[in-house]
C-alpha cells in the first residue's frame, strides 16, 4: 500500500498548495460571506479549477478529464481544507462524476462528464433526508410510471443543492432497492430552498412532488454505484479534514509560541506543550488512514469501502479535537470572528457529519464486522 | 517491484510450510516464548523446530547482515516477512533484548571486533541480554544516573544499582550505562558498557509486579570488573547510544501485541445478540479502537517507509510509543469491560490462572517502560513542535 506520495503526487500537492493559497484563501471564503454571495462560491475560481485539470481529476480522458484517481483528489481537497476554499469540488467532481462515471450510460456520460471536467456543469447529490446521514433510512420512492418514474420525497444537505445544473436523486424503487436518478431541477414539482450552513457554505432542502423523469434518467445498478460514491467522497472529505484539522493545528501551535502570559511564551506551559503533542499524534494517525484509504480506492481493494468509512470516523475525530482545541488554546481571541480558528471550527462540524460522522461509522463497522 | 511480489510468494510459501501449526497459536504470556540465553530450554518440539528453522534461514534477525547472522534483507524485505509472519499469526522464533535494543546500537556504534563477537550469539538465541538503565534516583531523568565506573587501567570497577531490570535474573549478559566521568553536565561522563551477569559482584532480586509476576529485579553491582574491551564508543559519549537504543526500544513497544482482533476477542467474552454486542456503548468503543488501531497500523508502515533505508525513525518514534501504548492499554480495558466479571477471576483453571487480568496489568507498564508517555510528549514538544522551554 502506498502511503508515501510519488514524485507525481508531490508535484501535484505543490501545484495546490499554491494554487489555492492564492486563489482561494480563507480571506476570499470571508468575502463570498459578506457579501452575502448568491452563489456561495466563485463561479471563475472553478472555471480556473476547472482549466487546472482538478474538476475532471477523477473523469476519464475520453470525456475531458485528467483521470488522476482519488489520491490525487485527496491532495486537492487537503489543500481546499487548508484553506477553507470555497468550491463544487466535493458536490461535481467527485459525487457526481463517481456516480456517472460508475452508473451513467454512454449518453449520460457523454453529457455530463464532459460538462463536469469542463467546469460547465455544477451537480448535486440529493441523498439524505433527516438530520443524520442515513443512506438505508432513505424514504423517497421513484415510482415506475409508463416509461418513467414519478419521484416523491424531501432531501436535505444537498451540497451545493441551490445552484446545482442537474440533481442526482437517491430514491427507493418499486422493489425497495435504491436507484440514482437525473433530475434537472427546473422540472415541475421540485422545490429547492437554500440553507445557508454554519460554515458560510451552502446546501439545499428540496421537496420532491410528483417530479416526473424519463426512463434513461436512472443510473445503473443503484445500491452498488451509491457504495462507490459514498466511499469516494467519504475518502475525500477525510482529506479535506486533514488538511483543515492540519491548519488548525498548526496555527494553534504557531500561536502559542507567539503569545505571553505570566511572563513566558505560553507554549512554555506543560499543560499546553502535553496537549498539543498528543494533537500531533493523533494529526499522524490521521494522515495515514487518509492516505490508506484513497490508496484503497485507486487500487481497488476489496475492503476500499470499509477504510474509506473508517478514515471519515477518524478524521472527523481528529479535527474535532483540533479545533476545540485550536479555540481553546487560543483563549478569547479564538472566539472572535476576526480569528480564522473559529472559522475551521464551523468548517470541520460541517464535514463532520458528511456522509456519516464517527458515531455511525462505528456502528456500520461493528454491523459489518458481526459484533 | 516483481522483486519484492516474489519475495512475498517465497516468502509465504515458506512459512506456510515450514511454521508449525502450534507456532501459530495466540501466546498467552511471555514466559511461553524461547528467549534463548545460555540455561533456555524449549518448551515444546514446535518450538525447537520453528527456532531452528527460522535461525537457518537468518530470519531470528532479518536485515542483519550475513556476517552478524542475519539474512541481510533490506527494509521492503524485512516489512513484507514481518506481514507474511502476522498474516498466519506466527509466533516469534527469538523475542530478545539483543536483537530489539543492544544490536541497533551496536551495529552503529560498535567496533568491528564488538559486532563480530557479540551479534552472532544474539542472533543464535546463545546469549540473553538485559539492560541497565534505570537507577532508584534516575527514571524520567535517566541522564542524572548514578553507578560509577572508575578507570583502573584495563578494566573499569562498577560500582551501584540498577532497578527495573527486567529479566536480569534469566539474562547471560547486560548493557549498562555507568558514568566515568562527574565534572561536566549530567548529559557527559555517560558511558555504555556490557558486562557479564556471571561477573564477580553482580548480584540480582526480583521484584513482584501488580501482575502477581516477578520479570524484573534490583540488579546491584560491587566492585565489578568491566574490561575496557567492552566500551561501546567513547568513554564519555554514552548518552548518544543510550538515546539511539530507546528510539529502537520503542518503536518495539509501540507495537499491537494482539494476535486476534479485539471485536473478536471481545465477543468471545460477551457473546451477541442478533449479531450485535449486547452493550452498545462498548461496541462503540470497541469500534473506535479498531479504527485507532488500524490507523495506527498504517502509521508504523507509513513512518517506516518514510524513513530512508536504515534511518532512524528519530523523534517520531516517540509518537509511536506514546500513542501505541496508550491505545493498548485502553484495548485492555475494553476487554476487561467485555469480561466482567469472568475477567476478574485470578486463580481458576477456566480463566487460565486469571491471563486476562494479568495481562491487562501488564500493559499498564508499556506507557511507563522505555520513557513515560509524558515524557515521550516531551520529546515531541521539543522536537517535533519545537516549543519553548520543551
Ligand atoms: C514493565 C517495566 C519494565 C522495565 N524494564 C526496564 C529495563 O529493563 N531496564 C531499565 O533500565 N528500566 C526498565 N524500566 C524502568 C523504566 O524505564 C522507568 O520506570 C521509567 O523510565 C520511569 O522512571 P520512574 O519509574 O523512576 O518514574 P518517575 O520518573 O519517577 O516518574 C513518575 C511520574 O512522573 C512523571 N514525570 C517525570 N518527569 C516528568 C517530566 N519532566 N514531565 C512530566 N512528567 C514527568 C512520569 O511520567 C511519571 O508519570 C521498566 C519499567 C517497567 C514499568
Amino acid at each position: 500500500m502506498a502511503l508515501v506520495l510519488n514524485e507525481d503526487e508531490v508535484t501535484l500537492r505543490d501545484t495546490a498548495e499554491g494554487f489555492f493559497a492564492n486563489k482561494a484563501p480563507v480571506t476570499a471564503l470571508r468575502k463570498l460571506r459578506d457579501a452575502r454571495d448568491e452563489t456561495g462560491f466563485d463561479r471563475a475560481l472553478w472555471a480556473e479549477m476547472a482549466d487546472m485539470g482538478f474538476a475532471g481529476v477523477c473523469v476519464d480522458e475520453d470525456h475531458g478529464g485528467v483521470d488522476m484517481g482519488f489520491m490525487a483528489a485527496g491532495l486537492l481537497a487537503e489543500q481546499m481544507g487548508r484553506n477553507l476554499s470555497a468550491s463544487p469540488f466535493l458536490s461535481t467532481a467527485i459525487l457526481a462524476a463517481t456516480a456517472i462515471r460508475h452508473g451513467g450510460t454512454a449518453e449520460q456520460k457523454a453529457k455530463w462528464l464532459s460538462a463536469i471536467s469542463g467546469g460547465r456543469a455544477v451537480m448535486a447529490l440529493a441523498l439524505d433526508e433527516g438530520a443524520k446521514h442515513n443512506p438505508k433510512g432513505i424514504q423517497t420512492r421513484a415510482e415506475t410510471s409508463g416509461n418513467g418514474f414519478k419521484i416523491n420525497g424531501a432531501k436535505a444537505m444537498v451540497v451545493d443543492g441551490h445552484v446545482a445544473d442537474q440533481l442526482i436523486v437517491a430514491a427507493r424503487m418499486d422493489d425497495e432497492q435504491i436507484g440514482l436518478f437525473l433530475v434537472d431541477p427546473k422540472t415541475a414539482g421540485v422545490d429547492i430552498e437554500r440553507t445557508i450552513m454554519v460554515d458560510s457554505r451552502n446546501a439545499a432542502r428540496i421537496d420532491l412532488k410528483d417530479v416526473e423523469v424519463t426512463g434513461d434518467a436512472r443510473l445503473s445498478e443503484g445500491d452498488d454505484v451509491l457504495t462507490k460514491v459514498m466511499s469516494a467522497g467519504r475518502a475525500v472529505v477525510a482529506a479535506e479534514l486533514l488538511g483543515a484539522g492540519g491548519a488548525a493545528f498548526e496555527m494553534t501551535v504557531a500561536y502559542i509560541k507567539e503569545r505571553k502570559q505570566f511572563g513566558k511564551i505560553i507554549g512554555e506551559f506543560q499543560g499546553l506543550q502535553h496537549r498539543a503533542s498528543h494533537l500531533y499524534s493523533e494529526y499522524q494517525l490521521a494522515r495515514s488512514a487518509v492516505l490508506a484509504s484513497l490508496t484503497a480506492l485507486d487500487e481497488g481493494d476489496e475492503n476500499a469501502a470499509k477504510y474509506c468509512a473508517m478514515a471519515k470516523a477518524k478524521l472527523g475525530s481528529f479535527a474535532k479535537l483540533a479545533s476545540q482545541e485550536g479555540v481553546q488554546m487560543h483563549g478569547g481571541v479564538g472566539m472572535t470572528d476576526e480569528y480564522d480558528i473559529g472559522l475551521y471550527m464551523k468548517r470541520i462540524r460541517v464535514l463532520q457529519e458528511l456522509l456519516g460522522d464517527a458515531s455511525y461509522h462505528f456502528d456500520q463497522l461493528a454491523t459489518q464486522s458481526h459484533y | 517491484m516483481s522483486d519484492l511480489k516474489q519475495f512475498r510468494a517465497e516468502t509465504r510459501a515458506w512459512l506456510e510450510e515450514n511454521c508449525p501449526k502450534s507456532m501459530r497459536a495466540p501466546v498467552k504470556s511471555d514466559s511461553e516464548m524461547y528467549w534463548g540465553g545460555r540455561g533456555a530450554k524449549f518448551q515444546s518440539e514446535d518450538q525447537k523446530l520453528w527456532f531452528e528453522r527460522m535461525l537457518a534461514k537468518g530470519w531470528t534477525v532479518p536485515s542483519w547482515d550475513k556476517k552478524y547472522g542475519g539474512a541481510g534483507l533490506n527494509r521492503a524485505q524485512a516489512q513484507i516477512l514481518k506481514q507474511e509472519m502476522k498474516r498466519i499469526n506466527a509466533r516469534n522464533p527469538l523475542p530478545s533484548f539483543g536483537i530489539w535494543m543492544l544490536g541497533p546500537a551496536l551495529l552503529k556504534f560498535g567496533s568491528e571486533d564488538q559486532k563480530l563477537e557479540f551479534l552472532p550469539p544474539i542472533a543464535r538465541g546463545e546469549i540473553r541480554w538485559c539492560q541497565g538503565y534505570s537507577e532508584p534516583g534516575a527514571g524520567s531523568d535517566l541522564a542524572s544516573l548514578a553507578t560509577k565506573a572508575e578507570d583502573k587501567g584495563d578494566y573499569y570497577l562498577v560500582n551501584g544499582q540498577k532497578v527495573w531490570t527486567s529479566y536480569a535474573d534469566q539474562a547471560d549478559w547486560i548493557f549498562c550505562l555507568v558514568r566515568t566521568d562527574n565534572s561536566g553536565t549530567k548529559h557527559q561522563g555517560i558511558s555504555f558498557v556490557l558486562f557479564d551477569m556471571e561477573s564477580e559482584g553482580v548480584e540480582t532480586r526480583p521484584i513482584k509486579l501488580i501482575s502477581g509476576k516477578s520479570p524484573f529485579c534490583e540488579t546491584f553491582m560491587n566492585d565489578v570488573k568491566v574490561p575496557k574491551e567492552n566500551l561501546v564508543g567513547e568513554e564519555g559519549q554514552g548518552w548518544n547510544i543510550a538515546k539511539y537504543l530507546l528510539t529502537h526500544e520503542r518503536e518495539m513497544i509501540g507495537e499491537s501485541p494482539l494476535s486476534r482482533s479485539l471485536s473478536e476477542m471481545a465477543v468471545q467474552q460477551t457473546g451477541t445478540v442478533e449479531g450485535k454486542m449486547p452493550d452498545p456503548y462498548l461496541r462503540g468503543k470497541i469500534a473506535e479502537a479498531e479504527i485507532d488501531d488500524w490507523a495506527m497500523s498504517m502509521t508504523m508502515a507509513r513512518m517506516l517507509a518514510e524513513a530512508k533505508a536504515g534511518a532512524s525513525l528519530g523523534a517520531n518514534s516517540s509518537m509511536l510509543k506514546y500513542y501505541g501504548t496508550e491505545l493498548n492499554k485502553r484495548k485492555f480495558e475494553l476487554l476487561m469491560d467485555a469480561a466482567g466479571h469472568d475477567g476478574l477471576e485470578w486463580e481458576s483453571e477456566r480463566s487460565e490462572e486469571g491471563n486476562l487480568a494479568r495481562t491487562w496489568l501488564r500493559t499498564k507498564g508499556n506507557s511507563i517502560e522505555g520513557g513515560t508517555s509524558e515524557v515521550q510528549l516531551n520529546i515531541i514538544s521539543k522536537h517535533i513542535l519545537q516549543l519553548p522551554g520543551a
